[in-house]
Protein backbone atom coordinates (compact mmCIF):
# COMPACT_ATOMS: atom_id res chain seq x y z
CA UNK A 1 0.00 0.00 0.00
CA UNK A 2 2.98 2.47 0.53
CA UNK A 3 3.33 3.00 -3.20
CA UNK A 4 -0.48 3.87 -3.71
CA UNK A 5 0.18 6.52 -0.81
CA UNK A 6 3.38 7.62 -2.91
CA UNK A 7 1.55 7.96 -5.83
CA UNK A 8 -1.27 9.83 -4.32
CA UNK A 9 0.74 12.22 -2.73
CA UNK A 10 3.20 12.44 -5.25
CA UNK A 11 0.61 12.96 -7.78
CA UNK A 12 -1.23 15.77 -5.74
CA UNK A 13 1.70 17.44 -5.25
CA UNK A 14 2.76 18.26 -8.92
CA UNK A 15 -1.32 18.89 -9.65
CA UNK A 16 -0.56 21.53 -7.40
CA UNK A 17 2.24 22.55 -8.84
CA UNK A 18 0.48 22.69 -12.09
CA UNK A 19 -2.20 24.94 -10.88
CA UNK A 20 0.22 27.34 -9.12
CA UNK A 21 2.32 27.93 -11.82
CA UNK A 22 -1.47 29.07 -13.92
CA UNK A 23 -1.60 30.87 -11.61
CA UNK A 24 1.93 32.79 -11.74
CA UNK A 25 1.43 32.71 -15.56
CA UNK A 26 -1.58 34.69 -15.21
CA UNK A 27 -0.24 37.22 -12.58
CA UNK A 28 2.70 37.42 -14.78
CA UNK A 29 5.38 36.39 -12.56
CA UNK A 30 8.34 33.04 -12.10
CA UNK A 31 7.02 30.25 -10.64
CA UNK A 32 9.94 29.12 -8.51
CA UNK A 33 8.55 32.07 -5.31
CA UNK A 34 5.09 30.32 -5.45
CA UNK A 35 6.91 26.16 -5.57
CA UNK A 36 9.17 27.83 -2.65
CA UNK A 37 5.76 28.69 -0.60
CA UNK A 38 4.45 25.33 -1.58
CA UNK A 39 6.93 23.76 -0.48
CA UNK A 40 7.10 25.73 2.75
CA UNK A 41 3.02 24.49 3.26
CA UNK A 42 3.45 20.84 3.10
CA UNK A 43 6.77 20.63 5.33
CA UNK A 44 7.92 20.52 8.39
CA UNK A 45 5.87 22.71 10.92
CA UNK A 46 3.56 22.87 7.48
CA UNK A 47 0.05 22.15 6.81
CA UNK A 48 0.61 18.71 5.64
CA UNK A 49 3.20 16.57 6.03
CA UNK A 50 4.21 14.66 3.41
CA UNK A 51 5.15 11.55 4.46
CA UNK A 52 5.61 8.10 1.95
CA UNK A 53 7.05 10.44 -0.66
CA UNK A 54 9.73 12.38 1.45
CA UNK A 55 12.57 10.20 -0.25
CA UNK A 56 11.53 10.17 -3.52
CA UNK A 57 10.67 14.21 -3.74
CA UNK A 58 14.81 14.04 -2.27
CA UNK A 59 15.78 11.65 -5.41
CA UNK A 60 13.86 14.08 -7.71
CA UNK A 61 15.17 17.35 -6.11
CA UNK A 62 18.80 15.87 -6.88
CA UNK A 63 17.94 15.06 -10.47
CA UNK A 64 16.08 18.52 -10.40
CA UNK A 65 19.29 20.25 -9.19
CA UNK A 66 21.51 18.00 -11.94
CA UNK A 67 19.32 19.11 -14.74
CA UNK A 68 19.31 22.80 -14.19
CA UNK A 69 22.73 23.02 -14.68
CA UNK A 70 22.98 20.64 -17.44
CA UNK A 71 20.85 23.09 -19.36
CA UNK A 72 22.80 26.09 -18.51
CA UNK A 73 25.66 24.49 -19.76
CA UNK A 74 23.88 23.74 -22.83
CA UNK A 75 23.34 27.33 -23.29
CA UNK A 76 26.63 27.91 -23.75
CA UNK A 77 29.15 26.98 -25.87
CA UNK A 78 33.31 26.23 -24.32
CA UNK A 79 34.61 29.14 -27.12
CA UNK A 80 31.21 31.28 -25.65
CA UNK A 81 32.79 31.20 -22.43
CA UNK A 82 36.41 31.12 -23.40
CA UNK A 83 35.33 35.00 -25.49
CA UNK A 84 33.40 35.74 -22.11
CA UNK A 85 36.03 35.38 -20.10
CA UNK A 86 38.89 37.33 -22.06
CA UNK A 87 36.94 40.65 -22.72
CA UNK A 88 34.60 40.77 -19.74
CA UNK A 89 36.57 39.50 -16.74
CA UNK A 90 36.94 43.07 -14.88
CA UNK A 91 33.20 43.28 -15.40
CA UNK A 92 33.07 39.59 -13.26
CA UNK A 93 35.41 40.86 -10.71
CA UNK A 94 33.41 43.56 -9.60
CA UNK A 95 30.00 41.92 -10.27
CA UNK A 96 32.03 39.06 -7.37
CA UNK A 97 32.93 41.94 -5.19
CA UNK A 98 30.37 44.12 -4.91
CA UNK A 99 27.57 40.77 -4.67
CA UNK A 100 29.11 37.94 -2.86
CA UNK A 101 31.00 40.14 -0.19
CA UNK A 102 27.60 41.49 1.21
CA UNK A 103 26.44 38.02 1.68
CA UNK A 104 29.43 37.09 3.38
CA UNK A 105 29.47 40.22 5.45
CA UNK A 106 26.04 39.62 6.71
CA UNK A 107 26.98 35.93 7.98
CA UNK A 108 29.40 37.07 9.69
CA UNK A 109 27.21 39.72 11.64
CA UNK A 110 24.92 37.45 12.29
CA UNK A 111 27.58 35.34 13.85
CA UNK A 112 27.23 32.21 11.92
CA UNK A 113 30.67 31.67 10.81
CA UNK A 114 33.24 31.46 8.06
CA UNK A 115 31.20 28.40 6.08
CA UNK A 116 28.11 29.92 6.59
CA UNK A 117 29.87 33.41 4.96
CA UNK A 118 30.89 31.05 1.84
CA UNK A 119 27.97 29.88 1.23
CA UNK A 120 25.83 33.55 1.58
CA UNK A 121 28.38 35.16 -0.41
CA UNK A 122 27.15 32.82 -3.45
CA UNK A 123 23.65 33.41 -2.59
CA UNK A 124 23.70 36.73 -2.92
CA UNK A 125 26.34 36.92 -6.08
CA UNK A 126 24.68 34.77 -8.42
CA UNK A 127 21.69 36.46 -10.35
CA UNK A 128 18.79 34.15 -11.64
CA UNK A 129 19.42 33.94 -15.88
CA UNK A 130 16.35 32.34 -15.85
CA UNK A 131 14.34 34.97 -14.48
CA UNK A 132 16.00 37.95 -16.45
CA UNK A 133 16.31 35.97 -19.87
CA UNK A 134 12.44 36.13 -19.62
CA UNK A 135 11.93 39.53 -18.09
CA UNK A 136 14.19 40.93 -21.41
CA UNK A 137 11.63 39.06 -23.03
CA UNK A 138 8.76 40.29 -22.12
CA UNK A 139 9.99 44.31 -21.71
CA UNK A 140 10.44 43.97 -25.61
CA UNK A 141 14.84 44.31 -25.20
CA UNK A 142 16.36 41.01 -26.30
CA UNK A 143 17.37 44.21 -29.21
CA UNK A 144 18.41 46.73 -26.65
CA UNK A 145 22.40 47.34 -27.00
CA UNK A 146 23.18 46.60 -23.43
CA UNK A 147 21.66 43.24 -23.92
CA UNK A 148 25.36 41.06 -24.67
CA UNK A 149 26.33 43.55 -21.23
CA UNK A 150 23.28 41.52 -19.05
CA UNK A 151 24.15 38.45 -21.18
CA UNK A 152 27.80 38.51 -20.33
CA UNK A 153 27.71 39.34 -16.49
CA UNK A 154 25.16 36.29 -16.30
CA UNK A 155 27.73 33.93 -18.22
CA UNK A 156 31.03 34.96 -16.14
CA UNK A 157 28.56 33.84 -13.02
CA UNK A 158 27.51 30.86 -14.41
CA UNK A 159 31.45 29.98 -15.58
CA UNK A 160 32.07 31.20 -12.02
CA UNK A 161 29.69 28.54 -9.92
CA UNK A 162 31.76 25.78 -11.80
CA UNK A 163 34.76 27.30 -9.77
CA UNK A 164 32.94 28.20 -7.07
CA UNK A 165 30.45 24.71 -6.50
CA UNK A 166 33.66 22.64 -5.87
CA UNK A 167 35.13 24.76 -3.14
CA UNK A 168 31.42 25.16 -1.10
CA UNK A 169 31.65 21.30 -1.62
CA UNK A 170 34.82 21.07 0.04
CA UNK A 171 33.88 23.79 2.58
CA UNK A 172 30.69 22.19 3.51
CA UNK A 173 32.28 18.77 3.96
CA UNK A 174 34.23 20.45 6.87
CA UNK A 175 37.45 19.42 4.72
CA UNK A 176 40.84 21.43 5.84
CA UNK A 177 42.61 23.39 4.16
CA UNK A 178 45.24 20.55 3.28
CA UNK A 179 42.27 18.19 1.53
CA UNK A 180 40.38 21.37 0.44
CA UNK A 181 42.87 22.04 -1.66
CA UNK A 182 43.36 19.07 -3.39
CA UNK A 183 39.30 18.74 -3.73
CA UNK A 184 39.57 22.22 -5.63
CA UNK A 185 42.64 21.46 -7.34
CA UNK A 186 40.63 18.11 -8.76
CA UNK A 187 37.94 20.22 -9.76
CA UNK A 188 39.45 22.90 -11.27
CA UNK A 189 41.62 20.49 -13.54
CA UNK A 190 38.37 18.63 -14.33
CA UNK A 191 36.89 21.85 -15.30
CA UNK A 192 40.05 22.99 -17.24
CA UNK A 193 40.14 19.71 -19.24
CA UNK A 194 36.85 19.79 -20.16
CA UNK A 195 36.61 23.00 -21.56
CA UNK A 196 39.76 22.17 -23.29
CA UNK A 197 38.20 18.91 -24.55
CA UNK A 198 34.97 20.91 -25.37
CA UNK A 199 36.98 23.30 -27.52
CA UNK A 200 39.36 20.73 -29.17
CA UNK A 201 36.88 17.56 -29.19
CA UNK A 202 33.58 19.21 -28.78
CA UNK A 203 32.58 17.60 -32.35
CA UNK A 204 34.09 14.52 -31.40
CA UNK A 205 31.72 13.90 -28.51
CA UNK A 206 28.83 15.63 -29.64
CA UNK A 207 29.16 13.18 -32.52
CA UNK A 208 29.54 10.40 -29.97
CA UNK A 209 26.60 11.08 -28.27
CA UNK A 210 24.35 12.07 -31.30
CA UNK A 211 21.34 10.45 -32.47
CA UNK A 212 18.82 10.75 -34.62
CA UNK A 213 16.35 9.48 -32.41
CA UNK A 214 15.11 11.48 -30.00
CA UNK A 215 14.30 8.22 -27.10
CA UNK A 216 17.90 7.30 -27.71
CA UNK A 217 19.52 10.87 -27.57
CA UNK A 218 17.59 11.75 -24.31
CA UNK A 219 18.81 8.27 -22.66
CA UNK A 220 22.45 9.09 -23.79
CA UNK A 221 22.16 12.93 -22.51
CA UNK A 222 20.69 11.77 -19.16
CA UNK A 223 22.33 9.00 -18.54
CA UNK A 224 25.92 10.45 -19.76
CA UNK A 225 24.78 13.74 -17.06
CA UNK A 226 23.70 11.71 -14.26
CA UNK A 227 26.90 9.39 -14.55
CA UNK A 228 29.29 12.07 -14.48
CA UNK A 229 27.23 13.72 -11.83
CA UNK A 230 27.60 10.85 -9.92
CA UNK A 231 31.98 10.86 -10.10
CA UNK A 232 32.03 13.86 -9.72
CA UNK A 233 30.32 14.19 -6.27
CA UNK A 234 32.15 11.16 -5.58
CA UNK A 235 35.56 12.62 -6.03
CA UNK A 236 34.22 15.52 -3.94
CA UNK A 237 33.99 18.09 -6.98
CA UNK A 238 29.85 18.43 -6.51
CA UNK A 239 27.25 16.55 -8.77
CA UNK A 240 25.76 20.24 -10.43
CA UNK A 241 29.73 20.77 -11.77
CA UNK A 242 30.12 17.67 -13.19
CA UNK A 243 26.50 18.06 -14.75
CA UNK A 244 27.60 22.08 -15.85
CA UNK A 245 30.37 20.23 -18.01
CA UNK A 246 28.81 17.52 -19.59
CA UNK A 247 26.40 20.53 -20.81
CA UNK A 248 29.43 23.05 -21.98
CA UNK A 249 31.28 19.75 -23.47
CA UNK A 250 28.00 19.00 -25.72
CA UNK A 251 27.25 21.37 -28.95
CA UNK A 252 25.97 22.11 -31.64
CA UNK A 253 22.81 20.08 -32.92
CA UNK A 254 22.80 17.76 -30.14
CA UNK A 255 22.85 20.93 -27.45
CA UNK A 256 19.86 21.93 -29.76
CA UNK A 257 18.29 18.56 -29.29
CA UNK A 258 18.71 17.72 -26.14
CA UNK A 259 18.03 21.53 -25.37
CA UNK A 260 14.22 20.63 -26.68
CA UNK A 261 14.11 16.89 -25.43
CA UNK A 262 15.13 18.23 -21.68
CA UNK A 263 13.21 20.91 -21.06
CA UNK A 264 10.16 19.68 -19.90
CA UNK A 265 11.89 17.18 -17.76
CA UNK A 266 14.18 20.03 -16.15
CA UNK A 267 10.79 22.28 -15.22
CA UNK A 268 9.17 19.08 -13.67
CA UNK A 269 12.23 18.19 -11.29
CA UNK A 270 13.52 22.02 -10.69
CA UNK A 271 9.82 22.43 -9.47
CA UNK A 272 10.18 19.31 -7.46
CA UNK A 273 14.09 20.76 -6.30
CA UNK A 274 12.39 24.08 -5.29
CA UNK A 275 9.70 22.00 -3.37
CA UNK A 276 11.76 20.35 -1.62
CA UNK A 277 13.71 22.94 -0.69
CA UNK A 278 10.71 24.64 0.82
CA UNK A 279 9.86 20.96 2.55
CA UNK A 280 13.20 21.76 4.72
CA UNK A 281 12.49 25.06 5.84
CA UNK A 282 10.20 25.55 8.91
CA UNK A 283 8.01 28.44 7.88
CA UNK A 284 8.03 29.27 11.37
CA UNK A 285 11.77 29.90 10.94
CA UNK A 286 11.21 32.74 8.59
CA UNK A 287 9.73 35.55 10.87
CA UNK A 288 12.78 35.86 12.77
CA UNK A 289 15.78 36.41 9.51
CA UNK A 290 12.75 38.36 7.69
CA UNK A 291 14.59 41.72 8.73
CA UNK A 292 18.27 40.57 8.10
CA UNK A 293 17.02 38.98 4.53
CA UNK A 294 14.82 42.29 3.79
CA UNK A 295 18.95 44.19 4.50
CA UNK A 296 20.62 41.66 2.83
CA UNK A 297 18.41 41.97 -0.37
CA UNK A 298 17.69 46.15 -0.33
CA UNK A 299 21.81 46.23 0.14
CA UNK A 300 22.47 43.63 -2.79
CA UNK A 301 19.45 44.49 -5.10
CA UNK A 302 21.34 48.35 -4.75
CA UNK A 303 24.75 46.17 -5.48
CA UNK A 304 23.72 44.75 -8.40
CA UNK A 305 22.17 47.69 -9.85
CA UNK A 306 25.87 49.24 -9.52
CA UNK A 307 27.66 46.50 -10.82
CA UNK A 308 25.25 46.39 -13.91
CA UNK A 309 25.74 50.30 -14.71
CA UNK A 310 29.82 49.93 -14.39
CA UNK A 311 29.84 47.05 -16.74
CA UNK A 312 28.13 48.55 -19.37
CA UNK A 313 29.69 51.92 -18.92
CA UNK A 314 32.70 50.24 -19.63
CA UNK A 315 31.22 48.65 -22.74
CA UNK A 316 30.27 52.37 -23.84
CA UNK A 317 26.31 52.14 -23.29
CA UNK A 318 25.12 55.52 -22.89
CA UNK A 319 23.64 56.43 -19.52
CA UNK A 320 20.11 55.06 -19.64
CA UNK A 321 21.46 51.96 -20.99
CA UNK A 322 23.35 51.35 -17.75
CA UNK A 323 20.24 51.88 -15.48
CA UNK A 324 18.88 49.33 -17.54
CA UNK A 325 21.28 46.84 -17.03
CA UNK A 326 21.87 47.58 -13.36
CA UNK A 327 17.63 46.99 -12.99
CA UNK A 328 17.98 44.20 -15.04
CA UNK A 329 20.54 42.06 -13.05
CA UNK A 330 18.81 41.88 -9.22
CA UNK A 331 16.44 39.21 -9.56
CA UNK A 332 18.49 36.30 -7.79
CA UNK A 333 16.97 32.69 -8.13
CA UNK A 334 17.57 29.05 -8.80
CA UNK A 335 21.20 29.06 -8.15
CA UNK A 336 20.77 30.94 -4.85
CA UNK A 337 18.50 28.41 -4.15
CA UNK A 338 20.53 25.28 -4.99
CA UNK A 339 23.85 26.86 -3.09
CA UNK A 340 21.70 28.04 -0.36
CA UNK A 341 20.01 23.71 -0.62
CA UNK A 342 23.85 22.17 -0.47
CA UNK A 343 24.44 24.51 2.84
CA UNK A 344 21.15 22.79 4.04
CA UNK A 345 21.55 19.72 3.03
CA UNK A 346 24.87 19.80 4.97
CA UNK A 347 23.22 20.80 8.11
CA UNK A 348 25.19 24.01 8.99
CA UNK A 349 23.60 26.68 10.41
CA UNK A 350 19.59 26.45 10.82
CA UNK A 351 18.45 29.71 9.87
CA UNK A 352 20.84 29.86 6.79
CA UNK A 353 17.75 27.76 4.42
CA UNK A 354 15.01 30.00 5.91
CA UNK A 355 17.03 33.31 5.24
CA UNK A 356 17.69 32.02 1.80
CA UNK A 357 14.13 31.44 1.28
CA UNK A 358 13.02 34.76 2.44
CA UNK A 359 15.90 36.30 -0.32
CA UNK A 360 15.34 34.76 -2.95
CA UNK A 361 11.46 35.01 -2.42
CA UNK A 362 12.45 39.22 -2.10
CA UNK A 363 14.62 39.55 -4.91
CA UNK A 364 12.33 37.35 -7.34
CA UNK A 365 9.50 39.71 -7.28
CA UNK A 366 11.61 42.71 -7.14
CA UNK A 367 13.74 41.71 -10.01
CA UNK A 368 11.33 42.34 -12.45
CA UNK A 369 10.23 45.64 -11.27
CA UNK A 370 13.79 46.67 -11.02
CA UNK A 371 14.43 45.63 -14.42
CA UNK A 372 11.28 47.87 -15.91
CA UNK A 373 11.71 50.60 -13.14
CA UNK A 374 15.49 51.73 -12.55
CA UNK A 375 16.07 53.59 -15.66
CA UNK A 376 12.65 56.05 -15.26
CA UNK A 377 13.33 56.42 -12.01
CA UNK A 378 17.21 57.18 -12.09
CA UNK A 379 16.46 59.26 -15.35
CA UNK A 380 13.34 61.44 -13.08
CA UNK A 381 16.13 61.81 -10.15
CA UNK A 382 18.95 62.99 -12.52
CA UNK A 383 17.08 65.67 -13.92
CA UNK A 384 15.81 67.05 -10.70
CA UNK A 385 18.78 66.74 -8.90
CA UNK A 386 21.67 66.64 -11.36
CA UNK A 387 21.32 69.03 -13.84
CA UNK A 388 18.85 70.91 -12.36
CA UNK A 389 16.79 74.23 -13.95
CA UNK A 390 13.56 72.65 -15.49
CA UNK A 391 11.68 69.92 -13.85
CA UNK A 392 9.34 68.40 -16.58
CA UNK A 393 6.43 66.66 -15.59
CA UNK A 394 6.15 62.70 -14.72
CA UNK A 395 7.39 60.30 -16.80
CA UNK A 396 4.94 57.14 -16.77
CA UNK A 397 7.66 54.35 -17.12
CA UNK A 398 5.01 51.99 -17.70
CA UNK A 399 3.78 53.82 -20.88
CA UNK A 400 6.62 53.27 -23.62
CA UNK A 401 6.62 56.59 -26.00
CA UNK A 402 6.76 55.90 -29.36
CA UNK A 403 9.93 57.02 -30.86
CA UNK A 404 8.68 59.75 -33.87
CA UNK A 405 9.76 58.44 -36.88
CA UNK A 406 11.83 61.01 -38.15
CA UNK A 407 15.41 61.31 -37.91
CA UNK A 408 17.47 64.28 -37.70
CA UNK A 409 20.04 64.42 -40.33
CA UNK B 1 26.74 53.79 -50.85
CA UNK B 2 28.06 50.65 -49.62
CA UNK B 3 26.45 47.58 -49.91
CA UNK B 4 24.53 47.04 -46.30
CA UNK B 5 26.25 44.96 -43.64
CA UNK B 6 24.86 43.10 -41.18
CA UNK B 7 26.70 43.13 -37.68
CA UNK B 8 26.28 39.66 -35.70
CA UNK B 9 26.77 39.47 -32.18
CA UNK B 10 26.26 36.25 -30.20
CA UNK B 11 23.82 36.77 -27.18
CA UNK B 12 24.65 33.60 -25.19
CA UNK B 13 21.89 31.39 -24.21
CA UNK B 14 19.15 33.33 -26.42
CA UNK B 15 20.69 33.32 -30.02
CA UNK B 16 22.42 35.67 -32.36
CA UNK B 17 21.60 39.39 -33.13
CA UNK B 18 22.14 40.93 -36.61
CA UNK B 19 21.75 44.16 -36.65
CA UNK B 20 21.46 46.65 -40.15
CA UNK B 21 22.03 50.28 -40.32
CA UNK B 22 19.46 51.45 -43.55
CA UNK B 23 20.72 54.89 -45.61
CA UNK B 24 18.25 56.24 -43.47
CA UNK B 25 20.31 55.66 -40.53
CA UNK B 26 17.88 54.31 -38.81
CA UNK B 27 18.96 51.01 -36.71
CA UNK B 28 17.69 47.86 -37.36
CA UNK B 29 18.11 44.68 -35.65
CA UNK B 30 17.01 40.69 -35.95
CA UNK B 31 17.83 38.77 -32.97
CA UNK B 32 17.38 34.81 -33.99
CA UNK B 33 16.44 32.99 -31.23
CA UNK B 34 17.90 29.36 -30.48
CA UNK B 35 14.31 27.75 -31.15
CA UNK B 36 13.69 29.00 -34.61
CA UNK B 37 11.78 32.05 -33.41
CA UNK B 38 13.01 35.57 -34.12
CA UNK B 39 12.54 39.22 -33.01
CA UNK B 40 12.44 42.24 -35.01
CA UNK B 41 13.85 45.17 -33.27
CA UNK B 42 13.13 49.12 -34.24
CA UNK B 43 14.93 51.54 -32.23
CA UNK B 44 14.15 54.27 -30.79
CA UNK B 45 15.76 57.39 -32.19
CA UNK B 46 15.80 59.56 -28.58
CA UNK B 47 17.37 56.63 -26.93
CA UNK B 48 19.04 54.47 -30.11
CA UNK B 49 20.14 51.70 -26.98
CA UNK B 50 16.63 50.97 -26.52
CA UNK B 51 13.98 49.40 -28.73
CA UNK B 52 10.38 50.98 -29.98
CA UNK B 53 9.08 48.00 -31.27
CA UNK B 54 10.30 44.39 -30.57
CA UNK B 55 8.26 41.84 -32.52
CA UNK B 56 8.30 38.13 -32.13
CA UNK B 57 7.51 35.98 -34.60
CA UNK B 58 7.46 32.24 -35.42
CA UNK B 59 9.49 30.09 -37.72
CA UNK B 60 6.50 30.52 -40.44
CA UNK B 61 5.63 34.20 -39.83
CA UNK B 62 9.11 34.98 -40.46
CA UNK B 63 9.56 33.35 -43.60
CA UNK B 64 6.55 34.60 -44.79
CA UNK B 65 8.03 38.50 -44.08
CA UNK B 66 11.50 37.23 -45.98
CA UNK B 67 8.96 36.19 -48.84
CA UNK B 68 7.42 39.61 -49.10
CA UNK B 69 10.98 41.34 -48.07
CA UNK B 70 12.53 39.93 -51.51
CA UNK B 71 13.06 42.47 -54.29
CA UNK B 72 12.16 39.83 -56.89
CA UNK B 73 8.87 38.86 -54.68
CA UNK B 74 5.60 38.26 -57.01
CA UNK B 75 3.33 36.96 -54.24
CA UNK B 76 3.51 33.24 -53.89
CA UNK B 77 3.49 32.36 -57.89
CA UNK B 78 5.55 29.55 -58.92
CA UNK B 79 5.88 30.79 -62.24
CA UNK B 80 8.25 33.22 -63.22
CA UNK B 81 6.92 36.81 -64.43
CA UNK B 82 6.24 36.21 -68.12
CA UNK B 83 4.25 38.00 -70.21
CA UNK B 84 1.79 35.27 -70.79
CA UNK B 85 -0.37 36.86 -67.94
CA UNK B 86 -0.17 33.49 -66.15
CA UNK B 87 0.45 32.98 -62.60
CA UNK B 88 0.39 29.20 -60.42
CA UNK B 89 -0.08 30.00 -56.82
CA UNK B 90 0.32 27.54 -53.87
CA UNK B 91 -3.17 28.00 -52.22
CA UNK B 92 -3.74 26.15 -48.77
CA UNK B 93 -6.84 24.18 -47.60
CA UNK B 94 -7.21 24.86 -43.98
CA UNK B 95 -8.56 22.34 -41.14
CA UNK B 96 -11.29 24.05 -41.08
CA UNK B 97 -12.26 24.60 -44.73
CA UNK B 98 -15.73 24.02 -46.12
CA UNK B 99 -13.98 21.37 -48.53
CA UNK B 100 -12.09 19.20 -46.15
CA UNK B 101 -12.85 16.37 -47.25
CA UNK B 102 -15.03 17.03 -49.98
CA UNK B 103 -14.28 16.35 -53.50
CA UNK B 104 -12.67 18.38 -56.08
CA UNK B 105 -15.37 18.17 -58.54
CA UNK B 106 -17.63 20.19 -56.16
CA UNK B 107 -15.05 22.60 -56.02
CA UNK B 108 -16.91 23.58 -60.12
CA UNK B 109 -12.86 25.45 -59.72
CA UNK B 110 -12.84 25.44 -63.65
CA UNK B 111 -16.34 26.48 -64.03
CA UNK B 112 -15.97 29.53 -61.95
CA UNK B 113 -13.02 30.58 -62.56
CA UNK B 114 -11.48 29.57 -65.48
CA UNK B 115 -8.25 28.25 -63.05
CA UNK B 116 -7.11 24.64 -63.64
CA UNK B 117 -5.76 22.65 -60.60
CA UNK B 118 -2.52 21.20 -61.94
CA UNK B 119 -1.87 19.35 -58.31
CA UNK B 120 -1.95 18.36 -55.06
CA UNK B 121 0.88 18.46 -52.37
CA UNK B 122 -0.18 16.66 -49.54
CA UNK B 123 2.26 16.07 -46.71
CA UNK B 124 5.50 15.06 -48.41
CA UNK B 125 3.99 13.86 -51.66
CA UNK B 126 2.55 15.88 -54.76
CA UNK B 127 -0.57 14.29 -56.67
CA UNK B 128 -0.36 15.90 -60.40
CA UNK B 129 -3.50 16.33 -62.46
CA UNK B 130 -6.54 15.57 -59.79
CA UNK B 131 -9.49 14.38 -61.50
CA UNK B 132 -12.36 15.78 -60.02
CA UNK B 133 -13.50 12.60 -57.96
CA UNK B 134 -10.08 13.25 -55.39
CA UNK B 135 -10.88 14.14 -52.08
CA UNK B 136 -9.14 17.51 -50.48
CA UNK B 137 -8.40 17.26 -46.99
CA UNK B 138 -7.48 19.70 -44.67
CA UNK B 139 -3.77 20.78 -44.64
CA UNK B 140 -3.50 19.84 -48.65
CA UNK B 141 -1.65 22.96 -50.56
CA UNK B 142 -3.33 23.08 -53.73
CA UNK B 143 -1.30 24.17 -57.24
CA UNK B 144 -3.31 26.67 -59.26
CA UNK B 145 -2.47 27.45 -63.06
CA UNK B 146 -4.94 30.76 -64.40
CA UNK B 147 -4.60 34.35 -64.95
CA UNK B 148 -4.28 36.73 -62.07
CA UNK B 149 -8.26 37.64 -61.81
CA UNK B 150 -8.68 33.06 -62.15
CA UNK B 151 -6.20 32.29 -59.60
CA UNK B 152 -7.76 34.74 -57.11
CA UNK B 153 -11.34 33.24 -57.74
CA UNK B 154 -10.06 29.86 -56.93
CA UNK B 155 -8.06 31.16 -53.82
CA UNK B 156 -11.53 33.27 -52.73
CA UNK B 157 -13.48 29.41 -53.23
CA UNK B 158 -10.63 27.52 -51.78
CA UNK B 159 -10.79 29.93 -48.75
CA UNK B 160 -14.11 29.02 -47.64
CA UNK B 161 -14.82 27.92 -44.49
Amino acid sequence: MHSAILLIEFGSLLLGLGLLGRLSARLGFSAIPLYLLAGLAFGEGGLLPLGASEEFIATGAEIGVILLLLMLGLEYTASDLVTNLKSHYPAGLVDFALNALPGAAMALLLGWGPVAAVVLAGVTWISSSGVIAKVLGELGRIGNRETPVILSVLVLEDLAMAVYLPIITAVLAGAGLAAGSVTLAIALGVAGIVLFAALRYGRVISRFVSSDDPEKLLLVVLGLTILVAGLAQQLQVSAAVGAFLVGIALSGEVAEGAHTLLSPLRDLFAAVFFVFFGLHTDPASIPPVLLPALGLAVVTALTKIATGYWAARRAGISVKGRWRTGGALVARGEFSIVIAGLAVTAGIEPSLGPLATAYVLILVILGPMTARYTEPLAMRWSRRFGRGGDTPGPVLPSKDTRAEAQVAD
Amino acid sequence: MSAPRLRATPLPGIGTQYDLETREHRHLSVVAHRDGTRTVNVYRSDDPDSCAQSLRLTGAEAGALIDALQPAHHSNSLLSPTDLGLVAERIEVGATSHWNGRLLGDTRMRTETGASIVAVLRRAEAIPSPTPAFRLAGGDTVIVVGTREGVDAAAAILGRE
